[in-house]
């Protein structure tokens, strides 16, 4: 039947539009494959060329692109709005993400879209064993970006950093944190650390510091004497009596030490969103470039037929550069 | 599929070996189908249940509004919230949207490409999966503790009320994502699959329309995916970007929610604009006037409804941002309007005949006026502050996508049904069905535009004792209208057994899903199709003893 049609086709003068060439598909054109309609075992049945079925896929993907920016975009706006509301939040949450460790994986993730571009361009010239090392190595660079994220999220979780209302930072390591953290956390130096245990001093600070992470609700009802040192910042939504923890910032007056805002778990509530669904789009990716290693290691891609490789490839691109704008609007601000 | 022997010109390919519907068997082969008929047909299914409950949920809105007080037995205040909420939900997601793309247009859309598929056949059955897992999410949300938030999710409410708010939000989700996922595939398909000859000129206005939809579909739906993403974590974590107790901004969501929600009130009304289109000039032999305007003012809506948004919210935004989003509202009824002005145009001195199609075609020119017009009263400000949350705004709504999109819908199913399973239903019946669901739906919803004038809010459970003549007229109205949909029920059901065979184009139009056989060959065509002007039907000759058209030969050398 389809090639009985296909004949009719071709006799009535109605030959399929013949597809423009994109410079990814070279390789293609040198084979000479563009002519044998119908030959490839590749060919799914509704399509005529194999071109045609590429550059369908290939539009495909990018739709689907345009629609993970967009899902995306609806996070960079919440962060680009509260971002112009409060600017002290991010000012102050910042302190508490690793640059080092985030522009770790940033690199990771850059190297390991490069080795994804060398798949795709071993894929097209059927060199099968290069093709696997690389879809191997990207898969490698992909786990790497997932333990450094592990470590960075439990190393926030163990300290109650966690986002909206379960916000309960643990503030006396916190604190060292943070002085560790001041300049941009280059250097964990002994004089740091010191300086926070020096801040961190004073029984009251400890009792009122203590009391946030066993039971939030309390801080508002213990306000230690302050005496100049500390001021206690109230909510106009904790005094109506529901406020939860993180509106009730306590506020060290030491220049070097910056303050928590009221709203600071709005700051860990869009960092825990955007680096999640970041992170789960780099599972899902993992698993795409699973599938296309198993199918590698089978030998089905080379010249004639890489195009899972390509959309695969795209996706894997997308997912590095949401990172890349991810990284510093979280992790560089200033 | 019976074989006859007699070949009539209007009947060229009785025997239909590879008829779609019976060349496989087993609900397992339906299951696992990748051809774009079968989940067509499949989709169809689906939306027809989803219709009848979001229907009967009407009913009993209605009937509970029917007097003031407690009126039905058994439903107070919250379960009523619960059943509006069900209603809108129900209609919205899991039948107005997909509808006409998904059912209809799966089905014609490759055939009206002379393609044999849509570009990514796998991909068009997860959609229809993940309608399938969309739908049983609403249902848990049903059968727990439904959600009362109404369609819309505002918050603060949805992120405090205690009932079953995540899985609605979940299966609202999940349907966003069939949704992207058939409009992908059609653009895909329309951009890639056309054979040469068949220039974005020539494609059936079906085809723009459809398009128009799926670009909306594809930019617009992931931001209501992310913004349903936020509520949940809204719910389960308190993030803090909607919800005030946290410091959020309940505005906030209502601005990402209509980002979306208003180019998906153009996803519900394109495609029915589309039908529309694909209607009037058969049912007046008549080629289509102003062909280009309409395929260009599709994608004008297309592009307008993205920047509209902010009509939704003149209650809660600035000044100027109100001008400027109601000046913006105003423009789109300029293409609007010149699809209107076209359709009349092509009815103007054809020969008109009164079929099934023509009558729902017909129905829609007047409610989707009135629906359109009324809308002008919402996009200016200073009716609009008095008009806003009252059944004004429900009239309005439901006359776009009640007595516009779903009178589409039911036109295009009627229009297409020959074709889909082969068999011609009782004019009779079909025609009664439509003018007493058209009456019952003017019944209905003519009063509340009063009403809403008149000062009743909507969404309200009881209502002032003067405003009860009108609800009861109403309500009255409501049940007309279901018992004229269960006339057209009865109708469609009755000819699949009953129903005459159907030629293989009975209404004589030039687009080339009708070149096919009907019910189609599962790869849609014996005999390739020959592109020409799909609404040029001057060389069709009907044959009254196939009861259907046929092209004459000069015809077929011409094209």
């Amino acid at each position: 039947m389809g090639s009985e049609s296909r004949g009719i086709l071709q006799d009535s003068g109605r030959t399929r539009r013949r597809l423009t060439m994109t410079t990814e598909t070279q390789a293609i054109d040198k084979s000479g494959h563009d002519h044998d309609h119908g030959h490839s075992p590749y060919l799914q049945h509704h399509f005529d060329t194999m071109e045609q079925q590429f550059n369908s896929g290939k539009l495909g993907m990018w739709l689907f692109l345009a629609t993970e920016i967009l899902l995306f975009g609806g996070l960079f706006v919440a962060y680009a709005i509260y971002r112009a509301l409060h600017p002290e939040i991010f000012e102050y949450g910042h302190h508490f993400l690793d640059p080092v460790m985030g522009g770790t994986n940033t690199a990771v993730l850059i190297l390991s879209s490069f080795t994804m571009a060398a798949a795709v361009r071993y894929a097209q010239e059927g060199k099968k064993t290069m093709l696997v090392a690389c879809l191997v190595l990207t898969l490698g660079g992909a786990c790497g970006f997932l333990v450094i994220k592990y470590f960075e999220y439990s190393h926030k979780m163990v300290h109650g950093v966690f986002p909206g209302k379960f916000y309960a930072p643990d503030d006396h390591i916190l604190e060292e944190e943070l002085m560790g953290a001041h300049g941009h956390g280059h250097e964990e130096g002994d004089g740091h650390h010191e300086e926070g245990h020096g801040h961190a001093a004073g029984d009251h600070e400890e009792a009122a510091h203590e009391e946030p992470a066993a039971a939030p609700m309390v801080v508002s009802q213990t306000p230690p004497a302050a005496e100049g040192e500390f001021v206690i910042e109230k909510s106009q939504i904790a005094e109506a009596g529901g406020g939860p923890e993180g509106l009730v910032g306590i506020v060290q007056q030491e220049p070097k030490m910056p303050k928590r805002p009221e709203k600071a778990h709005v700051f860990f509530g869009i960092y825990y969103l955007m680096t999640g669904l970041h992170g789960l789009h780099v599972v899902i990716g993992m698993c795409a470039i699973g599938w296309v290693l198993l199918k590698a290691m089978k030998g089905v891609f080379g010249p004639e037929y890489f195009t899972p490789v390509d959309l695969v490839g795209l996706y894997w691109h997308l997912v590095d550069l949401i990172w890349i704008f991810l990284f510093p609007l979280l992790y560089l601000i200033d | 599929m019976a074989t006859t022997t007699d070949i009539y010109p209007g009947r060229p390919y009785t025997e239909v070996e590879g008829n779609y519907l019976t060349h496989e068997k087993g609900i397992l082969s339906w299951l696992t189908t990748v051809d774009h008929k079968r989940i067509g047909v499949m989709y169809l299914m689906c939306i027809s249940t989803a219709f009848l409950f979001g229907g009967l949920f009407a009913m009993v809105i209605r009937w509970e509004l029917f007097a003031p007080g407690a009126t039905v037995p058994g439903l107070n205040a919250d379960r009523y919230n619960q059943i509006f909420t069900l209603h809108g939900a129900i209609m919205v997601f899991l039948v107005i949207i997909p509808g006409i793309p998904a059912a209809l247009g799966n089905f014609v859309l490759p055939m009206m490409l002379g393609a044999k598929d849509v570009a990514f056949p796998r991909l068009n059955l997860m959609s229809w999966y993940l309608w399938v897992v969309g739908a049983l999410f609403a249902v848990i949300s049903m059968v727990t503790s439904a959600a009362d938030t109404g369609w819309t999710f505002y918050t603060p409410y949805s992120t405090t009320t205690q009932t079953a708010v995540i899985p609605m939000v979940v299966g609202a989700f999940i349907l966003g994502f069939s949704s992207i996922f058939t409009g992908l595939n059609f653009i895909v398909t329309i951009h890639k699959m056309r054979p040469e000859g068949l220039t974005w000129f020539k494609l059936p206005l079906f085809l723009w329309s459809i398009y128009a939809t799926a670009i909306i579909q594809v930019i617009a739906t992931p931001v209501l995916g992310i913004t349903l993403l936020l509520l949940i974590a809204e719910r389960v974590m308190g993030v803090g970007i909607f919800d005030s107790t946290y410091g959020g901004d309940p505005v906030l969501f209502q601005h990402f929610f209509w980002f979306y929600s208003h180019p998906a009130v153009y996803i519900m009304i394109l495609p029915a604009m589309g039908v529309i289109s694909e209607m009037i000039p058969v049912f007046s032999r008549k080629h289509i006037f102003g062909y280009t305007a309409i395929a260009y003012s599709s994608v004008a809506i297309a592009m307008f409804s993205f920047i509209v948004w902010g009509h939704h919210m003149f209650t809660s935004m600035s000044p100027l941002s109100n001008m400027i989003f109601s000046a913006v509202t105003f423009s789109v009824s300029i293409p609007s309007a010149v699809k209107v002005f076209n359709w009349t145009a092509t009815l103007y001195k054809g020969s008109i005949r009164l079929a099934t199609p023509m009558c729902y075609a017909l129905a829609f020119l007047f409610l989707f006026t009135i629906g359109g017009l009324t809308g002008l009263h919402l996009a200016t400000l200073g009716t609009d502050i008095h008009l806003h949350d009252t059944y004004f705004v429900v009239a309005h709504f439901h006359y776009v996508m009640v007595g516009s999109t779903m009178i589409a819908f039911l036109g295009g199913l009627h229009y297409w049904w020959p074709k889909i399973f082969g068999k011609m239903y009782s004019e009779t019946y079909g025609r009664l069905g439509c003018l007493t669901t058209f009456i019952g739906f003017n019944v209905t919803f003519l009063p509340q535009f009063v009403l809403g004038t008149r000062g009743m809010p909507r969404r309200y459970y009881d209502y002032l004792p003067e405003f009860q003549t009108l609800h009861a007229v109403s309500s009255i109205g409501a049940f007309i209208m279901g018992a004229g949909l269960f006339i057209t029920l009865f109708c469609l059901l009755h000819s699949l057994k009953w129903g005459k065979p159907a030629a293989d184009n009975p209404w004589g139009s030039a687009a080339l899903e009708w070149q096919s056989t009907s019910p189609p060959h599962y790869h849609n065509f014996t005999k390739e199709p020959t592109v020409g002007d799909p609404y040029d039907y001057q060389d069709f000759k009907w044959d009254p003893k196939a009861e259907g058209y046929y092209k004459t030969a000069e015809g077929q050398g011409a094209a």
